[in-house]
């Protein structure tokens, strides 16, 4: 507190001034405005500087306000799941599964979806979670001067698009998980491409950490850079890969098994120093442990339906559609009126990309939310930002803020 | 007479070169930013049409690519980006919600980045293809070469006005 | 397990409790507006609570709901209304989430607030996370929080007029900024 009364008094007596210091400084107020080439979407950050040091800090986001939880409560249940994509863009999988088992929940389905069913949400759920990490890695080792891991990570994020286009017809913005199931089965040969696509992202996994892991500029600028504690970072709400390297335990994955988790073997990795090299670490080392996943997923996964039986909740299929009169009435309802789901609140949460991803749905027994709202890693994370950057220089910044995986969508919703 | 000619080939020349040598400033917001981030890739390469590297400065780049929603709080600080860029310039609009909102039709998204700015090439889709991206960047270079950009008719016709005026 | 967090705050707290639910696998307890924070201290300090993490807060607007019941027999999760307190029923109802970490339980806490009297105490000086998690509040809903340090607009412009995830807000009413002055283009 006394030093930043010194420099905020600006110009000093000269008997005041210590030996480091031998000119009088005035500190500055610069803005890292919502145009950032960081590419990591729009936020602005007030930062009041003592030459390159940071000060204080004033993070503001909500550039991408988009009102998901407006429109939620004038869309049908089943509308919501492209707005759901746009929350955490990179990893849209795990946001649609998280949403729908909060619906789920609400319907009392959990139990009843069908085990295919649930191995292929872990399978789209674990294929996003790697595109999450290669992306936030890649992006952020392009934004401290890497290009090559940057690009070499976005080929193999290329090959993953195509496996998920194929499957569910878009390339990023899948809306592929339905209420009970999801919308069709996985391709005839999708195991196949799906192993071998593994075994070339190991590769190329092994050829960005031969680059980037002993390398003395990214080790110097990420190791040491924005230390977080423990204590601080349950306080503050951190979840996923940012609270993991501060040294804690916890994974909703392991603490809450949701879908088939529990009959996985994976392990969790966990940092000690809070730091961005920890944080880089344990996103890489996640990488591979959704690779193991996705290979024992692939193993074990039975066959059998992929939606829930139930006429209050599935669509028909198309031929009945077509051909009967009370599945084509059915299926009228479901768009017109939506799933009527029971009047309740309920709150479910799943590991997404940057941590516990949440999603609190009120309902009043109608097939429209009353409300719908998400509770966002990102924006609980980015609240950490303005602590862990103070004292740092400027262009310490930029490892920091990547490292934190702001998603824009999923920030300002 | 001969003058005349002789400034048009030079401006179809000076087009022809704009338009290969296109920097672009991606203002990036949001999902379309990762389809950018895939054309800029080696799969489908924007390299080879030229307007490979971005600069991310609006006083140092001629096409600026609206990529993602733009909100009402954002408006002011795309229409001073856009202001701050030296002409000749263009615009993209990238996806659909910079073209006319998409399906945020709500208090907070602006219903397209044409409300601020005016906007050369429009691409739907949501995120488009990177196909779509490359086939608006041709449209776009072609309408450089024929000078019937935004910027570019504006200072035609205000040179047009000022000739006019004083002769 | 289940009940234990509710008996507990119960035993503790009587009529600050005005209600306890649990359904769908959470514990759900409605506090007076007046108690929150103490409510909230003890959960955090007590160390069979030990509920360090805070998971999120928010607001619902209950205004124009009319409950439909699909059977006899679906039960009701939560009444959003709490039968218990005396006067009309309130618009509005803030929402906690707190979670342990060491005891792995959890507990939703909710606060109902009325219309003419929107405010309550903040949390943010127990736990951090709660600063912008109110600021969002505050700036969808209009919920003012006594003693926050920097309650301002998190999401929305400082222009911005009204609270826009209220129910009378409508969707499509916008307050731009900035808009094209067609001329000559």
């Amino acid at each position: 507190m006394a030093e930043i009364k010194k420099l905020v008094l600006g110009r000093k007596i000269v008997e005041d001034l210590d030996e480091d210091q031998e000119l009088p400084s005035e500190l500055m107020t610069v803005n890292m405005g919502p145009s950032h080439p960081a590419m990591h979407g729009t936020v602005r950050i007030v930062l009041t500087v003592d030459g390159e040091r940071v000060v204080e800090s004033d993070v503001q986001p909500g550039f991408l306000h988009r009102c998901f939880e407006k429109e939620s409560e004038y869309a049908t249940y089943t509308q919501i799941f492209p707005y759901t994509d746009r929350l955490n863009y990179i990893s849209p999988m795990i946001n649609n599964v998280g949403y729908a088992m909060a619906v789920e929940k609400l319907l009392g389905l959990t139990d009843a979806v069908p085990v295919r069913a649930q191995y292929i949400r872990v399978i789209v759920s674990e294929i996003s979670r790697i595109t999450d990490h290669l992306t936030c890695v890649g992006a952020s080792a392009m934004e401290l001067g890497a290009f090559t891991p940057f690009l070499y990570f976005l080929k193999a994020r290329e090959w993953l698009f195509e496996l998920l286009e194929e499957l569910s017809g878009a390339r990023l913005t899948y809306s592929y998980v339905r209420i009970g199931g999801v919308v069709s089965d996985l391709t005839p040969d999708f195991h196949e491409r799906l192993i071998d696509l593994l075994d070339k992202i190991d590769g190329v996994m092994l050829e960005v950490e031969a680059l980037l892991n002993n390398n003395r500029i990214f080790r110097d600028r990420m190791e040491g850079v924005g230390p977080f504690s423990a204590e601080d970072a349950i306080a503050f709400g951190l979840s996923g890969p940012v609270l993991r390297a501060c040294g804690v335990d916890y994974d909703v994955r392991k603490d809450n098994p949701y879908l088939v988790y529990d009959r996985l073997e994976f392990d969790v990795p966990v940092g000690s120093a809070g730091d961005c090299l920890d944080r880089y670490l344990v996103r890489l080392e996640e990488m591979r442990q959704s690779s193991k996943m996705l290979r024992q997923c692939m193993r074990d996964i039975p066959a059998g339906p992929v939606i829930v039986d139930d006429p209050r909740v599935a669509m028909p299929p198309k031929k009945e559609a077509y051909n009967t009169i009370e599945a084509m009435i059915r299926h009228f309802k479901h768009i017109v009126d939506g799933i009527r789901v029971p009047p309740g609140e309920a709150y479910t949460w799943v590991e997404g990309g940057n941590g516990e991803l949440g999603f609190f749905i009120v309902s009043d027994g109608t097939g429209r939310p009353w409300k719908c709202y998400c509770r966002s890693p990102s924006l609980i994370n980015t609240q950490s930002v303005s602590k862990t950057i103070q004292g740092h220089l400027i262009s310490d910044i930029v490892p920091i803020f990547g490292m934190i995986n702001m998603i824009g969508g999923e920030c300002d919703k | 007479m001969g003058l005349e000619i002789a400034t048009t080939k030079l401006e179809d020349a000076a087009n022809w070169g704009r338009k290969f040598s296109l920097f672009t400033y991606p203002f990036v917001t949001a999902c379309c930013g990762m389809e950018f981030m895939s054309v800029a890739a080696p799969k489908y390469d924007i390299a080879r049409f030229g307007a490979e590297f971005p600069r991310f400065s609006p006083r140092q780049s001629d096409l600026l690519m609206v990529v993602g929603t733009i909100t009402e709080r954002q408006g002011p600080i795309l229409k001073r980006v856009y202001d701050q860029m030296a002409e000749p310039k263009w615009v993209i609009a990238f996806g659909v919600c910079a073209s006319t909102g998409g399906f945020y039709q709500n208090y907070s998204a602006m219903p397209g980045a044409d409300q601020v700015i005016p906007v050369d090439v429009y691409i739907p889709g949501c995120p488009p293809r990177p196909e779509q991206v490359l086939d608006a960047l041709i449209l776009l270079m072609k309408k450089v070469q024929e000078g019937r950009g935004h910027s570019q008719v504006r200072h035609k016709r205000e040179r047009l006005a000022a000739r006019g005026e004083g002769g | 397990m289940a009940g234990a967090v509710l008996e507990a705050l119960r035993a503790r707290f009587g009529g600050a409790i005005l209600e306890t639910t649990s359904a769908y696998g959470d514990d759900v307890a409605v506090v007076k507006r007046e108690s929150l924070h103490e409510v909230a201290a003890f959960l955090r300090d007590d160390p069979a609570m030990a509920m360090s993490y805070p998971c999120y807060c928010t607001c619902v607007d209950y205004l124009g709901m009319e409950l439909l019941t699909i059977s006899p027999t679906t039960p009701l999760a939560v009444p959003a209304i709490p039968s218990s307190l005396p006067e009309e029923a309130p618009r509005y109802a803030m929402v906690y989430e707190l979670r342990s970490i060491k005891h792995r339980h959890r507990i939703r806490i909710k606060v109902p607030l009325t219309e003419g009297d929107l405010k309550v105490q903040t949390l943010s000086d127990l736990w951090p996370a709660f600063n912008w998690l109110e600021r969002e509040t505050f700036d969808m809903y209009g919920v003012a929080f006594e003693g926050h340090p920097d309650l301002r607009r998190i999401f929305m412009y400082d222009e911005f007029i009204g609270h826009p995830l209220r129910k009378d807000y409508p969707k499509e009413r916008r307050q731009p900024l900035v808009r094209r002055e067609f001329s000559d283009e």
